[in-house]
């Protein structure tokens, strides 16, 4: 049975077992494969198709969310049987903000038939490529696709159905314990060049021999791509989003210019909807350092009097709405170019484990990883061991903070499915170093 | 066809495609959540999965194919096809790969639960939730947060060796936040732990919580932290309380001894291990005091089990004897690798993901004190309960924690409350700096340990007790 099928078959059998609710029905089919390498060698290759039906009833002010992966017609009405007894059961929900109204597609998802029917074979050449380029370093990685096809459908009469791909390359190569990597998502598995990024990664490994220990302090920084996927990140999570705006647990405050005029931030969505249904559009966050918007779902709207932004459903409605595509607009410098202007500061690489020690100011701490080197007088002069940071990343990124935005925004892959960041090198006047990393 | 036929089926085919090994697993999981937030539910799931996970092992590549489709002909594609994806790992092959010999079981286990959790009314966890929050913020609480978890898993395994397990493991947990907002910061406290406490058990574990109860302190501390004093800057002796250090074992013990990073598998995302093999048996890891074990046969703890994913036997081990490292997290196919006899620490958070080292229950062992004695022994120090934010380096060794709270220690006696303590060290340095640990021991879970590509959520329980460090260095800030 078809996504679509599957869908309008759960939303019929829903209305007839719970007359009078508001009913709300995803049906999403993922085929996921990642060939995964270590010590040179494929060592855990994945595939996994799976389909998942999410079911959303409202009756009596009482709300429940069910899911199942089981679509045989007897699977699909024990979900329904399964939701009906528990939304009547359940506590009430005063906050419920009622279901999307009809509304077609802003977006459509762009699905790349090559990479849907992708081989592990494909995969595994990619890898072999990156193995190849890395000249005889150890490497480590992965290489993955994906196909989502998805189909949402509500008693209030909105029907939406897409599809879209991913395509995602991480990999690292080592050198005398020294770590490169290099990254890159798209849509398409042509996108993606093993032998680039295995070049990429091996220069920076074999950058790092006899690297030396820098004490703590404010360092001038330029953070290449693979670093600012981690600021893109956190913000994805905590920046700007809506519920913890209302509960005061986040920086964000519209209107304000809360960071340099250079920085102009947007989520870009690869999914064209929203789990409550809401057609998503591209969404500028942030527009020449003024906190333009924040990301909304039906129910941050519904209290702050605004409208849906289409950002409900990554990690539920506890959490609030969160982009999962968010990049900075590129500027024009080369990283190459941030390097000379830099009297003495810091190349940093990828940033690891970061943590949120509070989320209203956004004070992070966290590792550089994977290559840091010192700057002097404009020329990289030596590889520096890893160091920890703690630093609120909106200071970062503050008026007069931003010395030049990269000129390519570089896609990186996302741990969330079908997100990713378009992450340029950033250049910033300081990063708060708290100590070595090392032993 | 029962789920074993099922399984079997899928193994038959992967073999019949041309693996030397294969496995499989049925699964069938009932998940239960529910959010609340100042009085009222935010959130309210009830979720169910099934399918079958494949693992088939061809020359010396793996490969793993998963479905949520129970026929008999889902499966022997499944096989078919794990094979498959084996022979293209072959394109870029290493050296060969072996299993250790485990028992070849046929067998059932069944995790202990006294109050089914998913049989207690929904609007009496409901209310539990609600009611816990409400009375956060009638004592002063800004935002009041309450949550529980519950799944009902079950599991049918095979393998081409004559492995037949089928295990029910039922696991739950609950937990309780109050956020007070201030000028530019927020604080918080939880209970007991600050994502909740879990374990291996039924409703009962979330009855004995008294989450009530707790409710107006947590509201009134995380509101007296905001005028609490800083944690001053510096080196300092530091006592940290039991959930406190469960995450520092978990982080800085339990995921540096796990053979797959030790090897080099993880290397590229989660990262590699400070411990080199060849000092098995042999590293100070830390003091006489510290002996830490790896153990999934605690009953009622978050990371017990019957059998691993693998069919191998649950069993205790040390990882740590006399503050010696001794031990490792391994599977059937990293442990031959390594040189080593044993395995048993394989395990997926679901049939769709790929089974592999995980901790189950890594924790310490009883010490001789009481944090009574720990702080009446204490002339200078620091006092830090519940964890807050944790970021530790790829090969665990840098690490560094914010909790929620803490208290001067003066000439042996617990003084004033101190806001947004950190501390952060090296890992061996800390550990053999532990000069005293409490004999109360407790079982801490957590549910939520994220590893792996694609990313999994691994279920694990550590023994953890109050302990005293010394010279650590506190009070970093951005």
């Amino acid at each position: 049975m078809s996504i679509d099928k599957i869908a309008e078959q759960v939303l019929d059998l829903a209305v007839r077992e719970l007359p009078g609710a508001e009913i709300e029905v995803s049906a999403d089919a993922v085929h996921r494969a990642l060939t995964r390498f270590a010590n040179s060698r494929i060592h855990q290759n994945v595939t996994e198709d799976t389909v998942g039906v999410r079911l959303r009833a409202h009756l009596d002010g009482r709300t429940v969310s069910t899911t199942t992966t089981l679509t045989s017609p007897e699977g699909l009405t024990s979900l329904v049987t399964r939701t009906a007894t528990a939304v009547r059961s359940a506590p009430r929900d005063p906050g419920w903000p009622g279901l999307t109204p009809p509304a077609p597609l802003a977006l459509a998802g762009e699905a790349d038939a090559a990479t849907r029917d992708a081989s592990p074979d494909d995969r595994a050449a990619r890898v072999r490529d990156f193995v190849d380029a890395a000249g005889g370093l150890e490497t480590a990685g992965y290489c993955q696709t994906g196909y989502w096809t998805g189909a949402f459908r509500n008693s209030a009469g909105q029907a939406l159905s897409a599809a879209a791909t991913t395509a995602d390359m991480d990999g690292i190569a080592r050198d005398a314990g020294a770590d490169g990597v290099a990254r890159r998502s798209g849509i398409s598995l042509s996108e993606l060049d093993g032998a680039a990024l295995g070049t990429r990664a091996a220069a920076k490994a074999r950058g790092q021999a006899d690297p030396i220990e820098l004490p703590p302090g404010r360092y001038e920084v330029v953070l290449e791509p693979e670093a600012v996927s981690d600021l893109l990140t956190n913000f994805s999570y905590f920046g700007f989003n809506a519920k913890a705006y209302q509960e005061r647990r986040c920086f964000a405050e519209p209107g304000t210019q809360q960071f340099d005029e250079a920085i102009t931030l947007y989520d870009d969505p690869r999914e064209p909807y929203d789990a409550e249904g809401t057609p998503r559009t591209r969404l500028a966050l942030v527009e020449k350092g003024v906190t333009a918007a924040l990301a909304q779902d039906r129910r941050t709207a519904a209290t702050g009097g605004g409208t849906s932004t289409g950002h409900a459903g990554a990690f539920g409605p506890a959490f609030g709405p969160t982009p999962q595509n968010l990049g900075f607009a590129p500027g024009s410098a080369t990283v190459a170019e941030m390097v000379s202007r830099v009297a003495r500061g810091l190349l940093i690489t990828d940033l690891w484990y970061t943590r949120v020690l509070d989320p209203r100011t956004l004070a992070l701490t966290g590792l550089t990883r994977n290559g840091v080197w010192l700057i002097e007088d404009g020329e990289v002069t030596r590889p520096v061991r890893n160091m920890r940071f703690t630093q609120l990343y909106p200071q970062a990124l503050g008026p007069g903070a931003v010395l030049a935005v990269g000129a390519e925004a570089v896609p990186q892959p996302s741990r969330m499915f079908l997100g990713a960041w378009a992450s340029p090198a950033l250049h910033l006047a300081s990063w708060n170093i708290t100590g070595g990393a090392g032993g | 066809m029962s789920f074993f036929d099922v399984a079997e089926a899928a193994v038959a085919a992967a073999l019949d495609a041309g693996a030397r090994y294969a496995d499989a697993r049925v699964m069938h999981r009932r998940y239960e959540s529910m959010d609340a937030r100042n009085g009222e539910v935010e959130d309210l799931n009830s979720d169910e999965s099934a399918g079958i996970g494949v693992r088939a092992l061809v020359g010396s590549s793996w490969g793993f194919y998963a479905v949520p489709d129970l026929s008999d002909s889902a499966a022997r594609l499944a096989g078919a096809r794990a094979t498959a994806i084996a022979k293209a790992s072959a394109r870029v092959a290493g050296p060969a790969a072996d299993l250790v010999p485990t028992t070849v079981s046929q067998a059932t286990w069944v995790s202990e639960c006294r109050v089914d959790p998913l049989a207690v009314p929904l609007s009496d966890k409901g209310d539990l939730l609600t009611h816990a929050t409400k009375t956060m913020v009638e004592h002063g609480a800004d935002q009041a947060t309450a949550l529980y978890q519950i799944w009902d898993t079950r599991k049918w395994f095979t393998s081409s060796e004559g492995h037949r397990i089928d295990q029910h493991v039922r696991e739950c947990g609950a937990g309780i936040q109050a956020t007070s907002i201030g000028e530019g910061e927020t604080q918080v406290r939880s209970y007991p732990a600050s994502r909740g406490q879990y374990g291996t058990q039924g409703w009962e574990l979330v009855q004995g919580l008294d989450l009530l109860a707790h409710a107006p302190r947590l509201a009134e501390e995380s509101r007296a932290l905001l005028t609490a004093p800083l944690c001053p800057a510096g080196e300092t002796t530091l006592i940290l309380g039991p959930e406190q250090l469960f995450l520092q074992i978990h982080e800085s013990v339990g995921h540096a001894i796990e053979l797959d990073r030790i090897l080099g598998w993880e290397a590229a995302f989660a990262g590699t291990s400070w411990l080199d093999l060849a000092q098995l048996g042999s590293l100070r890891y830390g003091s006489e005091l510290m002996n830490v074990t790896i153990d999934p046969t605690l009953p009622g703890a978050l990371g017990s089990f019957g059998f691993d994913d693998e069919g191998t036997p649950a069993q205790k081990r040390y990882a740590v004897k006399d503050g010696i490292w001794v031990g490792v997290l391994a599977g059937r196919d990293s442990a031959a690798l390594a040189g080593l006899d044993y395995g048993g620490s394989v395990r997926a958070d679901g049939w769709a993901r790929l089974p592999m080292v995980r901790m189950t229950n890594v924790g310490l062992e009883p010490g001789p004190h009481t944090l009574e004695q720990i702080i009446a022994e204490t002339e200078d120090g620091v006092f830090m309960e519940n964890n807050r934010s944790w970021s530790i380096d790829d090969k665990r060794l840098n690490f560094q924690f914010g909790c929620e709270i803490a208290y001067e220690v003066k000439n042996g006696k617990r003084g004033r409350m101190l806001r947004n303590p950190t501390y952060t060290g090296i890992g061996p340095k800390f550990w053999q700096s532990m000069d005293m640990l409490s004999r109360d021991i407790e079982y801490w879970g957590t549910p939520n340990c994220g590893k792996g590509q694609p990313t999994q959520s691994g279920h694990t329980g550590h023994p953890s007790a109050p302990a005293r460090f010394q010279n650590v260095r506190v009070g970093v800030r951005a």
